[in-house]
């Protein structure tokens, strides 16, 4: 018997990383297969290859429906196949109703003009799929996440979808709204539907999926029966390494308080998100850990400290017990605050640059005298970066956007390095980055903490906030949720404090 | 080798230029005869060049930030008609008026900086609305009709030039020449230094063959245009201020950290704004300084005309823009260079120069242009998805 859809052996290459590896698992009608692994295991690469975002020829291996094979030239392709993937990010038109939204791409017309009545119906046909009762005419920017996920999926199921792909579906949902999720997707499969299951939520998967196939590094490590695994298990397979000899022994004894935060609360003037009434202090020496799941505020966090958004609505920030009233990045960074953010392409890197001009990007002061540039000195200043970091690079005036992840984050870190900060604020540190160059961040993290720097790590992989942290804060819904030690925390007890109310 | 090969990738946009706007000479050489080539033509395209060649330069750190100024037909012509109305009817001297001209233009600047840099309100639509405005405005300060004449000095800045040093009855201008020689000695200076320091601090430099290449190139092709000058009547006063002001611009583009920042903010706002730059500080900055240059442009135009006109400036933007463009300055900003853009201008004044000489019928001159500005920006994209 044939799969409903299969891949073989899928390879694909990024420019200086290799994303897949050798990637198989089948899925069959009607069955809730579970996709995990830790992030940059190759889960998203791998989607965007079955959703025909990477067309055929970008890649090696196969794809199967039936047995066939197909090669899809791109996302139109793979939906007259039956393929439809939900993303994290809904690619939802917010100013545009629920009806148009469903319908976009596939509008019921004749000779051009579309056909009101029969789009709304059609409309409201899909949502009763997806048990959404809801005037099909309001704009989409007007519902809520957990409805807006549901106008996606009846979006994808409008087109006749055999396999649906859901990535982190319950990443920005509340509680109730992921269990009328899973209701939904349970009978969608019950109807024949394949649903292939991507979360980092493991015990959302083990109550989910039939089926679940662990990633690791790019290649298959597992597909088995749920009812064979346990979250223990899951785990294991993938970090699928002993987690004490990656991470560097970590200094028990840490300095004097460094930086002290108290009733910190701020608000995203762009988005209205909050958080509130935070209080932590990080020792020199010491890596502070903050856990959280996606939206509990860790982002927002580090962001309001850095003064991105403008002065903090109450609370203080102390450095050497010093208020530093900080109202944008640039006090902050004379305070001695650096900031690696979450997204380096977004937020880190001017990409058509070289390395040396994002390197001295935030010290520029550093390199130039009365407003002219040092050509020399900055130069000078970016070798010695690339030298310490073991930046791979043929040379300084490489632009940014030609490194693989893992060297463009380590030009991210240099940058924040030249303007020497004593307390550093990484949010995701190793995300999208491949495994060398991973363990080389943890070196230089671990370095810079016995150098006496203040470290701060955000991170969603469980294991590289224990294998780092001494302390470890955990944030749900922009607030701490609690504080455990480095030594005795364990993945339970941080996703006690995260998920739990 | 491969920082070599990185500095011909980096400026391979400024050779690809070059060489069309070689082959545009080329072909208007073989299609209009000698004359498209001689001294006298060539030096008076030098000069329809100036105006918005000077403009382009300013525009390409505009275009950088990922912004864009579309009235600067209209404040150029604004401040040649303030310069020429204070000169004119009320007896002003020219240093006076074009000075007057000059904090006009900055004003405007500011203004534009206000909006776009702390009200937020997209450039397209703040410089659209100074197009429309100032081209009135033009009309309210000289009262609808054109403002002329000129006195001799103002005239010279648009009209003049450089004396010759040896005042000898020959056909050739000695004070080209000097400059030539003074041109090339400062490159050569400057090269040899450049390199020096960096074989000092051990980095990589280009190897001799490559060196000596491009040594004999550049000070060929400033002996080829000063020679071009020096066989007319010698070294206009307008060409000496844009190449001050294309100096001064790539100087502060290349070597400032206030020119790093403008890449920046165009590059990646929020890099630059996480970064510690101050982007509404800096971008107000620009438009100030944008300011003073267009309405330098409009002085000369004003000065070339011997009059300031209602018109004066019309479509401008779009030629500036233009040759940003061709130039090698992404609209999406962080990339261009002042070298680009002028020779952008000098390919667009070229194809206005040749098609008139050939006496082209003006509907064929514009689409001309506007298919060649089309395929130029489609070589680039097409060129950079490689």
């Amino acid at each position: 018997m044939s799969y409903l859809l299969e891949v073989k052996d899928i390879v694909k290459d990024f420019p200086g990383v290799r994303a897949l590896d050798g990637v198989s698992f089948g899925v069959n009608t009607g069955e809730i297969h579970a996709l995990v692994g830790e992030n940059g295991a190759g889960k998203s690469t791998l989607m965007k290859i079955l959703s025909g975002v990477y067309p055929d020829g970008s890649y090696g291996g196969q794809v199967l429906v039936d047995g066939g094979e197909v090669r899809f030239d791109g996302i139109r392709a793979a939906e007259r196949a039956g393929i439809a993937i939900i993303h994290q990010e809904f690619a939802l038109v917010r100013q545009l109703s629920v009806a148009e939204n469903i319908l976009l791409g596939g509008e019921l017309h004749s000779g051009g003009v579309i056909r009101r009545e029969a789009s709304l119906a059609e409309a409201e046909a899909a949502l009763k799929l997806v048990g959404l009762e809801i005037n099909p005419e309001i704009a989409v920017g007007r519902l809520g996440v957990g409805y807006q996920q549901l106008v996606e999926i009846a979006k994808a199921l409008r087109k006749n979808v055999r396999v649906l792909i859901l990535d982190e579906p319950t990443a920005a949902l509340s509680e109730d709204e992921s269990r009328n999720l899973l209701a939904i997707i349970k009978g969608l499969a019950a109807r024949g539907v394949a649903c292939i299951y991507i979360s980092h939520r493991l015990g959302e998967v083990l109550e989910l999926a039939h089926r679940i196939t662990v990633l690791r590094d790019g290649r298959t490590v597992s597909t088995e029966e749920k009812t064979a695994m346990t979250e223990a298990s899951i785990v294991t397979r993938m970090v699928g390494r002993e987690l004490s000899g990656v991470f560097p022994e970590k200094e028990s004894g840490t300095g004097n308080d460094l930086f002290e935060v108290s009733g910190w609360t701020a608000e995203d003037p762009a988005s209205g998100m909050r958080v509130e009434d935070i209080s932590f202090k990080v020792r020199r020496g010491e890596v502070l850990g903050i856990a959280g799941l996606v939206g509990s505020g860790r982002t927002e966090l580090a962001m309001s400290l850095f003064g991105a958004w403008g002065p903090g609505l109450a609370g203080s920030v102390r450095l050497d017990g010093k208020e530093l009233g900080i109202t944008s990045p640039r006090d902050a960074i004379a305070a001695g605050l650096g900031l690696v953010s979450e997204d380096r392409k977004k937020f880190g890197l001017v990409l058509p640059s070289d390395i040396t001009t994002n390197v001295t990007l935030a010290s520029l002061d550093k390199v130039a005298a009365r407003g002219v540039i040092d050509e020399n000195a900055e130069i000078l200043a970016a070798v010695s970066y690339i030298r310490d970091l073991k930046i791979k690079t043929p040379s300084p005036e490489q632009r940014a956007v030609n490194l693989s992840g893992g060297n463009q984050q380590k030009v991210v870190l240099s940058k924040w390095l030249m303007t020497a900060p004593r307390v550093l604020i990484l949010d995701e540190p190793t995300r999208g980055i491949d495994i060398g160059a991973k363990f080389e961040i943890y070196g230089i993290i671990d370095r810079l903490a016995r150098g006496g720097m203040g470290i701060i790590v955000i991170s969603s992989e469980l294991p590289e906030v224990l294998g780092l942290a001494h302390r470890i804060l955990v944030m749900r819904s922009g607030r701490v949720s609690g504080e455990l030690d480095g030594k005795t925390a364990t993945q339970e007890k941080i996703m006690t404090l995260a998920a739990c109310a | 080798m491969e920082a070599l090969k990185q500095s011909v990738r980096k400026n391979i946009r400024s050779y690809a230029m070059l060489i069309a706007l070689a082959g545009i000479w080329l072909a208007f050489s073989i299609l209009c005869g000698p004359v498209f080539l001689s001294p006298g033509n060539l030096s008076n395209l030098f000069i329809q060049t100036v105006t918005v060649a000077i403009v382009a330069c300013g525009m390409t750190l505009i275009i950088v930030t990922g912004n864009i100024d579309l009235s600067v037909g209209s404040v150029a012509g604004f401040a040649g008609a303030v310069a020429a109305v204070l000169q004119v009817r009320y007896g002003w001297g020219t240093a006076g008026a074009v000075l007057a001209a000059v904090a006009a233009g900055m004003a405007v600047g500011a203004w534009h900086g206000f909006w776009v840099a702390y009200k937020k309100v997209p450039a397209f639509i703040v410089t659209l609305a100074s197009m429309l405005a100032f081209r009135g405005l033009i009309l309210g300060v000289t009262g609808g009709a054109t403002v002329s004449p000129l006195s001799g000095a103002f005239r010279a800045v648009g009209q003049n030039y450089l004396p010759d040093v040896f005042q000898h009855p020959g056909s050739f201008n000695g004070s080209a020449l000097l400059l030539a020689l003074a041109a090339i000695a400062v490159f050569m200076f400057f090269e040899a230094r450049r390199r020096g320091e960096r074989l000092r601090h051990g980095f990589e430099v280009p190897a001799p063959g490559l060196r000596a290449a491009r040594l004999i190139l550049v000070s060929a092709a400033i002996a080829g245009f000063f020679g071009i000058l020096a066989f007319n009547k010698g070294v206009p006063y307008s060409l000496l201020l844009l190449i001050g002001i294309a100096l001064l611009l790539s100087f502060t583009a290349e070597r400032t950290v206030f020119g790093r920042r403008l890449y920046a903010i165009g590059g990646n706002s929020e890099a630059a704004r996480l970064s510690g730059v101050n982007i509404s500080a800096n971008l107000m900055a620009l438009f100030i300084i944008f300011g003073a240059i267009v309405s330098v442009a409009g002085v000369v135009l004003a000065a070339r005309l011997n009059a300031a006109t209602t018109s004066a400036g019309i479509n401008m933007e779009l030629d500036a823009i233009a040759a940003c463009v061709i130039g090698g300055a992404s609209l999406m900003g962080g990339v261009g260079t002042i070298l680009g853009a002028i020779i952008g201008a000098l390919i667009m004044s070229s194809l206005d120069n040749g098609m008139s000489l050939l006496n082209l019928d003006i509907t064929y001159q514009y689409v001309i242009k506007g298919l060649i500005l089309l395929c130029a920006v489609w070589m680039d994209i097409s060129g950079r998805e490689k």
